[in-house]
């Protein structure tokens, strides 16, 4: 069944206008960041904006080049290109060069280029490949492991590099497969798994013991079908903690701040315990089992981290975290990109008047902190704007991946659509202080011809894709 | 429609949530919050202290005592700071690489640390080495300080120094900041509001490198620093050279007055320092060395030891005397090598008698002033001992004792002149009478005054009955008048017409053969003066003599005090007579050279 059909008129111009906006207002901010009025000639190489106006050039023709490629093409060279960027990756292991204590960079010349960005396109591409396979459901087991295999090689030789930002992306492709039926509880188990694991690593005990505490209350309030539990539990952790510093306060015995958070949440979880068991509730118990559990591993990774793990070993963790390579200390970057954000106001200082963007006091500004100039020159009007512009771009995505009719369109789509959330969420998550600092650009804005090379094939093999799912179905 | 398309909802309501969780958290951060424009603004933004000179200190005569050199601090900016040759740094900085670490962690742990320098008061080698290297280093910047710098090694104790303020000082006085300079002691701190000026502020945009990048708002908020005022003192600084090469060899003190305006002419304390050792990076480990010293050098002596005035005390009680018509003038008395009634015996010196008052003061005859005394309380016209001796104190209390003077140092010490309460509690009341306590009639016993106390009576008896509050400012620079407490005339409660016989008196101790003080004499100046020996119940007693010349219109009052000297005559009476000499004729008369030579030569500090 073919039909010959206007490729123009079936691509979704929404989506490329969107594109083509975000890369603007990415240039427009890099700029910002970059310019000087002593710069100088604006065509000279070293000036990134310069620089990033070469790349997008480059992108265009790479867009050009991919809509005079047969759309059939792409799921046969899926694995091919999977099969290269695994080859980039080892490559640049052995003839890498370091930047920020990390080798991931290939030089080829003047021209410098980070494997890992390609890899993401390589992995979204095979396992849409495999699992628009025919009798492949990911709803077994041994599809389940095989796609975890596709994402996990190339995630590991990252992490080995070290690069734990572009590692935990691969992470991403778990929505992926949540969309085409892996059981729902595996993806929140991951995540919890996953979150758990940077908080201990990243919070302090104290905080991570409370959050899990009243996760725990919450949770065993939501199954237990009794709000009231909720309410009771928290006085009854209240009166317990109190009138353990009462009496620490009247000098009867001293007691650091854990132990009395420790105390209280097993008073509160035993007190729980014989409630459930008494009142006959299905599932609370699982609920209390599996707090337990949580503080066992909260305290198991906290021993192998501080207590079998070497020092050199511990600093190779932290680094692999982005925790202290930072020379300016973790708490600085965060600082600075929150006031350069804060004091942009509801309008924003307007094009080139941010004070903090023109006096650097933000690293990294042009790449992974790219947002900061946006809410700093741009004003909540302008990031309320890129927020929107971004969330509307991942819901046409949305919209475009559900109306292929052939599963590797849909899949590799859903691929684009986790992995540039992704980044979308932590990105701009680290420079508002939700989220931890890890190094990650923002698609499309922040500066950096890899990653905007390979978010740009990314998004048009998928139009490209889109624009002929009439004309095929694979 | 196959089995999972509908989860299609639950990541687009993720992404949604997502996406409003950031515009929520957006807009609490852009619109809500007001903070983070401040401190965008603080950020770029930094002020910078400018300190201004301290005032310059000059003597009576304009010549300058006291300057300035600039000091450099090295401060750090911490999130400034890239990396660097440690080494090198090190090296041009004579530190090890370790305390650099360390005061770099320092800095960088604590944000209210980074305004504390890493290396106080670079020598200005070190400072242009470093300047010259600066791009080398980001992060590293300088502060300009002033440091003291004496052109005359001379007067510390009255100087003071300079030291840096702690946080009891800080809390005191609002105006200072953490890592200010301020006067400790002397003049520096009486009269610090002076010479320390106005901080001024200056506010510079710079860049997250801490490179300047002009004045913030065109220098809106911009304050000029106010230079701290000159002090012109009343010392004359070749006196006080030569007063402090004279004890150099003595523990003591010599303190000298221009009767007719209270202004200190020389303010000697021995063992002396050199005030430079109190100045800069060296400041503490030498204040520590001076600290322990067994002679006390930081210690004045001039007003804050406390000894038995002596004889040199033989006038007031001799003032007083007259005053209440308890003697006149031609009264004598017999002297049988002591003075003896009813179980008091006090030993005398050979010498003609009997004596009237003027010769009593000439051979500084006991026996004399303890009659004298005994008339002073036993006045009947107080009807009774108690009244008489407070009557008598008051007399003394007007002359200056038994509190402190009020001279512009701290620490002045007042002396004591016992209250009657004060016997009455040693003996019982009304169980005390002259013969009790009649060794203050020769000025021993309870009573004790400062060296600055006898300059001062010295002075009032060349005045023949005021003097002016002792004081060391003459004049500060754009304020043209001094504390009106040293303007202010204080007339003694004695009559001017008795003072004639107590200065013939000392005349004649000094200038007539068989005066205590004949060693004293010059043959051009009448120098008056009288002898003391101060008892020391620990050792040898001390060496005291108080004088004026010329008899007539006197130009200096002057007391020395030369601890285990022994006789008046012996030290003090020498040495007082050469300041005087100096003072008045700025040289020494080569028939006197010899006492110099003497004094000069010989030393009681290894006695010790
Ligand atoms: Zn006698």
């Amino acid at each position: 069944m073919r039909r010959q059909i206007n490729i123009l008129t079936n691509t979704d111009w929404f989506t490329v206008i969107l594109y083509l906006f975000l890369v603007a207002f990415g240039w427009l901010n890099i700029f910002a960041v970059n310019y000087s009025p002593d710069d100088g000639s604006f065509f000279k190489l070293e000036h990134r904006y310069t620089m990033q106006l070469l790349w997008i050039m480059i992108c265009l023709i790479m867009i050009l080049v991919i809509f005079l490629i047969d759309s059939r093409l792409f799921s046969f060279i899926a694995y091919p290109v999977y099969g290269f960027s695994i080859f980039l990756l080892l490559v640049v292991l052995i003839i890498g060069t370091a930047i920020h204590s990390s080798k991931s960079w290939i030089m080829l010349g003047p021209v410098s280029f980070q494997p890992s960005e390609f890899a993401k396109l390589g992995t979204a591409l095979a396992l849409a490949r495999y699992l628009s396979g025919y009798n492949v459901k990911i709803t077994q087991t041994k599809h389940v492991f095989a796609s975890l295999a596709i994402i996990a090689f190339p995630a590991f030789l990252i992490m080995i590099q070290p690069d734990f930002g572009s590692t935990i992306v691969f992470g991403a492709l778990l929505l992926m497969l949540y969309r085409e039926g892996l059981p729902g509880w595996i993806l929140i188990f991951i995540v919890l798994v996953a979150v758990l694991f940077l908080a201990i690593l990243m919070l302090t005990q104290f905080v991570v013991l409370s959050i899990l505490g009243g996760l725990g209350i919450v949770l065993f309030s939501v199954v237990a079908r009794k709000p009231l539990v909720f309410i009771i539990a928290l006085l009854i952790a209240g009166a317990f903690s109190g009138s353990y510093y009462a009496l620490s306060y009247y000098s009867v015995f001293e007691t650091k701040n854990i132990y009395v958070l420790l105390a209280t949440l097993g008073f509160v979880s035993i007190v729980g315990l014989f409630y459930t068991l008494i009142k006959k509730i299905k599932g609370t118990t699982l609920i209390v089992l599996a707090f337990y559990l949580s503080i066992g591993f909260t305290y198991s990774v906290d021993y192998l981290f501080h207590n079998v793990m070497k020092e050199h070993q511990r600093n190779r963790v932290n680094v692999m975290l982005g925790l202290e390579s930072d020379p300016y200390g973790y708490e600085y970057n965060v600082r600075q990109s929150k006031i350069a954000i804060g004091s942009g106001g509801f309008a924003g200082k307007g094009f080139l008047k941010g004070t903090q963007t023109k006096f650097r006091f933000v690293p990294e500004q042009s790449t992974d902190f790219i947002f900061c100039t946006v809410g700093e020159e741009w004003g909540f009007l302008g990031s309320f704007g890129l927020v929107l512009i971004y969330a509307s771009l991942l819901i046409r995505l949305i919209i475009l991946a559900e109306r292929q009719r052939s599963g590797f369109s849909r899949i590799y789509g859903y691929g684009v659509i986790s992995i540039l959330f992704f980044h979308f969420a932590v990105n701009i998550g680290m420079t508002i202080g939700l989220f931890p600092v890890i190094g990650i650009p923002l698609p499309f804005l922040s500066y950096g011809g890899s990653s905007l090379l390979t978010f740009t094939l990314m998004l048009f093999i998928f139009i490209r894709l889109d624009s002929t799912r009439k004309a095929y179905l694979i | 429609m196959e089995q999972f398309a509908n989860r299609k909802n639950i990541i687009g309501g993720i992404i949604l949530l997502v996406g409003l969780i950031f515009i929520v958290r957006l807009f609490f951060l852009q619109v809500v919050n007001s903070t983070y424009k401040l401190s965008a603004e603080s950020n770029t933004r930094r002020m910078e202290i400018v300190y201004p000179a301290r005032g310059l200190i000059y003597d009576r005569n304009g010549i300058l005592i006291a300057h300035n050199l600039p000091s450099y601090d090295l401060k750090i900016a911490p999130y400034e700071l890239e990396e660097f040759d440690t080494a090198q740094l090190c090296e041009i900085l004579n530190i090890d690489i370790q305390k650099l670490r360390d005061e770099i962690k320092r800095v960088k742990q604590n944000r209210n640390e980074r305004f504390n320098p890493i290396i106080k008061q670079l020598s200005p080698e070190t400072f242009g080495k470093l300047k010259e290297r600066q791009y080398k280093y980001p992060g590293f910047y300088f502060s300009i300080r002033t440091l003291r710098k004496y052109k005359r090694e001379i007067a510390s104790h009255i100087l003071g120094y300079v030291g840096e303020v702690d946080s009891n000082d800080i809390k005191r006085d609002p105006y200072y900041e953490l890592g200010d300079y301020y006067g400790v002691t002397g003049v520096e701190y009486e009269y610090e509001k002076f010479l320390r000026g106005e901080k001024g502020r200056k506010y510079k945009l710079i860049d997250v490198h801490g490179r300047e990048k002009g004045s913030y708002k065109d220098g809106k908020f911009d304050t000029d620093a106010v230079l701290g005022r000159n002090i012109v003192l009343t010392i004359d600084a070749d006196l006080q050279e030569y007063g402090e090469t004279l004890m150099k060899n003595y523990c003591g003190s010599i303190v000298a007055i221009e009767p007719n305006t209270g202004e200190v002419l020389a303010l000697v304390s021995a063992p002396s320092y050199n005030p430079s050792l109190l100045v800069g990076r060296e400041r503490e480990k030498n204040y520590k060395i001076l600290d322990s010293d067994t002679l006390e050098p930081l210690f004045n002596y001039s007003t804050q030891a406390l000894y038995p005035p002596g004889s040199t005390f033989k006038p007031v009680n001799a003032l007083t005397a007259l005053q209440e018509n308890a003697v006149s003038t031609s009264t004598t008395y017999y002297c049988d090598l002591g003075y003896y009634a009813r179980g008091v015996k006090i030993g005398c010196h050979s010498h003609p008698s009997p004596l009237d008052l003027e010769h009593a003061i000439q051979h500084s005859c006991n026996a004399y002033f303890c009659n004298l005394f005994r008339k002073i309380i036993e006045d009947p016209d107080f009807g009774g001992v108690e009244a008489a001796y407070l009557n008598w104190r008051g007399h003394l209390v007007s002359m200056g004792f038994s509190k402190p003077l009020g001279i512009d140092l701290p620490f002045e010490k007042g002396g004591f002149i016992p209250l009657p309460s004060y016997y009455d509690r040693y003996y019982g009341s009304g169980r005390w009478k002259a013969l009790t306590i009649i060794s203050m009639a020769i000025g021993q016993g309870e009573v004790l005054t400062t060296p600055l106390q006898i300059a001062n009576l010295a002075a009032i008896i060349a005045n023949r009955g005021y003097y002016y509050t002792p004081h060391l400012v003459k004049h500060i620079e754009r304020i043209d008048t001094i504390d009106s407490k040293f303007t202010t005339k204080h007339v003694v409660s004695i009559d001017t017409s008795y003072f004639k016989v107590v200065v013939d008196g000392m005349d004649k101790a000094v200038n007539v053969s068989g005066g205590t003080a004949l060693i004293a004499r010059h043959r051009e100046i009448v120098i008056c003066g009288k002898t003391g020996t101060a008892q020391n119940p620990h050792g040898i007693d001390h060496s005291v003599f108080m004088a004026f010349a010329p008899k007539d219109n006197p130009q200096i009052a002057v007391s020395v005090y030369v601890e285990h000297g022994e006789w008046g005559s012996s030290y003090a009476a020498p040495i007082a007579s050469l300041m005087i000499e100096k003072y008045l004729t700025d040289t020494i008369a080569p028939y006197r050279k010899w006492i110099e030579k003497r004094m000069l030569e010989s030393n009681l500090l290894k006695v010790e």
